[in-house]
């Protein structure tokens, strides 16, 4: 959760360091300014409060031996389902942030361009888990539907 | 360097597939020694660096500009000339191809050397294209799609071989035992399989253009589309040139006479003068693409599409990764009772623009034979006419909701516009016309609104613009996308996407209510859901 924080946190620092400049180069009209960042300070607060959590509740996957189901999202959710007979590829990817937390985002692409199922904010010694069973799974599966 | 062999140089009008020894002659095994690599037809010395200077015109334009303000006169334009000269022959020069018995291979570049290497078993769609210039030499350039969705699309084109062979490349990459070509394909053993396609002997011929169906050219939107384009590029041209337009006689006469005529009469006539515009481009449109259109069924289980006037375009899809097809019908074409097909197939992008790439299957043509070509390539018009299932209330009341809150944003900004910044009051009141527009418009996408599945095919509609009917095989479908947004959950609704490797990579059959959407997903391929049905499933760890 707290990884998931700082990912949206860092995002919000965009809008927020804009308008500061924006201020400092500006030198009149203070109260809008201080308006306007405070909207927004109020504004990620919230957003960093909240999503998260919802985030955390409603993030599930699970695997069987045909298939893959993840679940994911939070204003807008989204369930995804994938045979594994049908998969191409299984990667598994640690940016910065996801190392300074020790965790892996995993991806299954199929041959569809709108089916990668992603299963994100896994420890690493999951995400490897996962990865090699789902390999053994797929190598026992049959062709990809192209 | 290999040169394409001697036997291939027939005359540039036969574009028939040359009989057993010439394509003999095509195959790598008699090719050359340099190991088979082989160039670009060499007549294509002529025709890139045209391209090349076509593509550079409104550059070549502005260099003329500087050119003879600075004093240098034309050396500029000459030097810039020269250069997409040279940079077009070394098109030529750096690009070689390869076919083996299990690959192709494309090596181009001249800086950075890219081989591209695609199993032949990848191959899906081959397209063969001839624009003017290289019909005068006789040529055509062959695009080879595969099963990837290449967004990028660079990879294997080869552009340009003489016509003949490219013919007989296309033949030979699709060249399948015709046995193999109608049994399924192999994948998801369920019972209920497509209807077999029976196979053919000989070439039958499933559509062909009649020039009745001239009268769909004015309801597309290409005419559209063309006029923007030449508009845009003539602005660059008269901006780049810097030539005057207020300094031309007649538009100084043309603006003087505007000046004494009231402002309803002009405005009138200039929605009349675009309308019949557009008419005319968007006929003249048609015509260019679809002329001489036919669609056939050959005997190597693959259809063949050949269409086009000026430029000639011929794409063969394979029948076996043809996963369904979709009937299209915009709002102007369904208004005089027409409609177009497009295949669902890997390999083809549904493209954009009246031509939707290679995949056009019939164009706008009567909704009959829409639907009777629809029908001849998924195997029976069961799909196409079935009536389809409603998608109940709750549906229609979010369409209703979408499309009053979308034109509530602009109503209302022009009213608070109005309030506080003086806007003139017959902006929002002009704009209130927004409200029935969007009522009907609500009330058709709901009708439009509809999914079944029969014959092992999914067939799902929606939309009110463009209407679509997507018929997609199950064995076709990869998985499922399940969608709920906050408000389709407050209204126990999902959208149910299909994903699939073919066309649009995944087609929505939205705002379902939830257990009827369990319920298909569950009808059209039994098995895939089940597991994750149970109440209580095992949350798995996060940290």
């Amino acid at each position: 959760m707290l990884y998931w924080a700082c990912r949206a946190g860092i995002g919000w620092l965009v809008p927020l360091a804009g308008e500061v400049i924006w201020w400092i180069a500006d030198g009149n009209h203070h109260a809008a300014h201080l308006a306007g960042l405070i909207v927004t300070v109020l504004l990620a607060v919230a957003h960093l409060a909240v999503m998260p959590q919802w985030r955390y509740r409603v993030h599930r996957w699970e695997t069987t031996d045909d298939a893959v189901y993840t679940q994911a999202g939070w204003f807008n959710q989204e369930r995804r389902i994938a045979p594994v007979a049908r998969i191409q590829t299984v990667d598994s990817e640690r940016g910065a942030l996801e190392r300074m937390f020790g965790l892996a985002n995993v991806t299954v692409t199929t041959a569809s361009a709108a089916g990668p199922l992603k299963i994100s904010g896994l420890l690493d010694g999951d995400a490897q888990r996962l990865v090699s069973e789902m390999m053994e799974n797929t190598r026992t599966a049959g062709d990809d539907a192209t | 360097m290999s040169e394409p062999t001697p036997g291939t140089e027939l005359s540039p009008a036969a574009p028939e597939p040359p009989d057993a020894d010439t394509s003999a002659a095509n195959t790598p095994a008699a090719g050359p020694a340099t190991d088979g690599w082989r160039r670009l037809s060499p007549r294509m010395l002529l025709v890139h660096p045209v391209q090349e200077v076509v593509r550079a015109f409104p550059a070549l334009i502005v260099l003329l500009v500087a050119g003879t303000s600075t004093g240098g006169g034309p050396w500029w334009t000459l030097a810039g000339l020269g250069a997409m000269i040279v940079l077009g022959l070394l098109r030529w020069f750096t690009t070689t191809y390869r076919i083996t018995d299990d690959q192709v291979q494309v090596q181009r570049g001249l800086i950075r050397r890219r081989l591209l290497t695609v199993p032949r078993d990848r191959v899906r769609t081959v397209d063969v294209t001839a624009h003017i210039l290289h019909r005068a030499l006789g040529l055509a350039r062959v695009t080879i799609g595969t099963g990837r969705s290449d967004k990028k699309n660079d990879g294997l084109r080869l552009d340009a071989l003489t016509a003949t062979a490219a013919d007989a490349l296309r033949v030979e990459l699709l060249r399948r035992d015709p046995a193999a070509a109608t049994a399924p394909a192999k994948g998801r053993t369920t019972a209920r399989r497509r209807p077999a396609r029976p196979a053919e002997e000989q070439e039958r011929e499933l559509a062909r253009m009649r020039p009745s169906w001239l009268r769909f050219g004015p309801f597309t939107l290409s005419g559209v589309i063309a006029v923007g384009v030449v508009a845009g590029f003539t602005a660059r041209i008269v901006s780049e040139a810097h030539i005057r337009v207020s300094q031309i006689g007649a538009v100084r006469e043309g603006a003087a006479q505007i000046r004494h005529t009231p402002m309803w009469v002009i405005v009138l006539l200039a929605i009349l003068v675009c309308l019949l515009i557009v008419t005319i481009a968007a006929e003249l449109g048609y015509l260019l693409s679809f002329w001489n259109f036919r669609l056939t069924r050959q005997p190597g289980g693959t259809l063949h599409v050949s269409r086009g006037l000026v430029t000639s375009r011929k794409t063969t899809i394979e029948e076996r990764r043809l996963h369904g097809a979709e009937i299209s019908e915009p709002l102007l074409l369904r208004a005089v009772r027409g409609g177009r097909c497009i295949a669902i197939a890997t390999g083809l992008r549904v493209g954009r623009g009246a031509e939707r790439g290679g995949s056009m299957l019939l164009p706008p043509a009567p909704r009959t034979e829409v639907d009777r070509v629809a029908g001849e390539v998924l195997g029976s018009t069961d799909p196409v006419h079935a009536t389809l299932r409603p998608h109940g209330p709750r549906a229609r009341r979010r369409r209703y909701t979408r499309a009053l809150t979308f034109v509530a944003v602009p109503i209302l900004a022009l009213l608070a516009l109005w309030a506080w910044a003086g806007w003139p009051s017959w902006a929002w009141q002009l704009s209130l016309i927004l409200v029935p527009i969007a009522v009907g418009l609500a009330f058709d996408r709901f009708r439009g609104l509809g999914h079944t599945v029969v014959d092992g095919i999914l067939v799902s509609r929606l939309g009110s613009l463009v209407r679509r009917r997507s018929m997609l095989s199950v064995d076709g479908v990869i998985g499922w996308n399940l969608r709920r947004s906050f408000f389709q959950r407050r209204a126990g609704l999902a959208t149910l996407s299909a994903t699939t490797a073919a066309g649009r990579q995944h087609y929505p059959v939205p705002d379902l209510p939830l257990p009827e959407a369990v319920r298909l997903a569950e009808e059209a391929v039994p098995g895939l859901l089940t597991p994750f049905l149970t109440n209580n499933p095992e949350p798995t760890t996060d940290p």
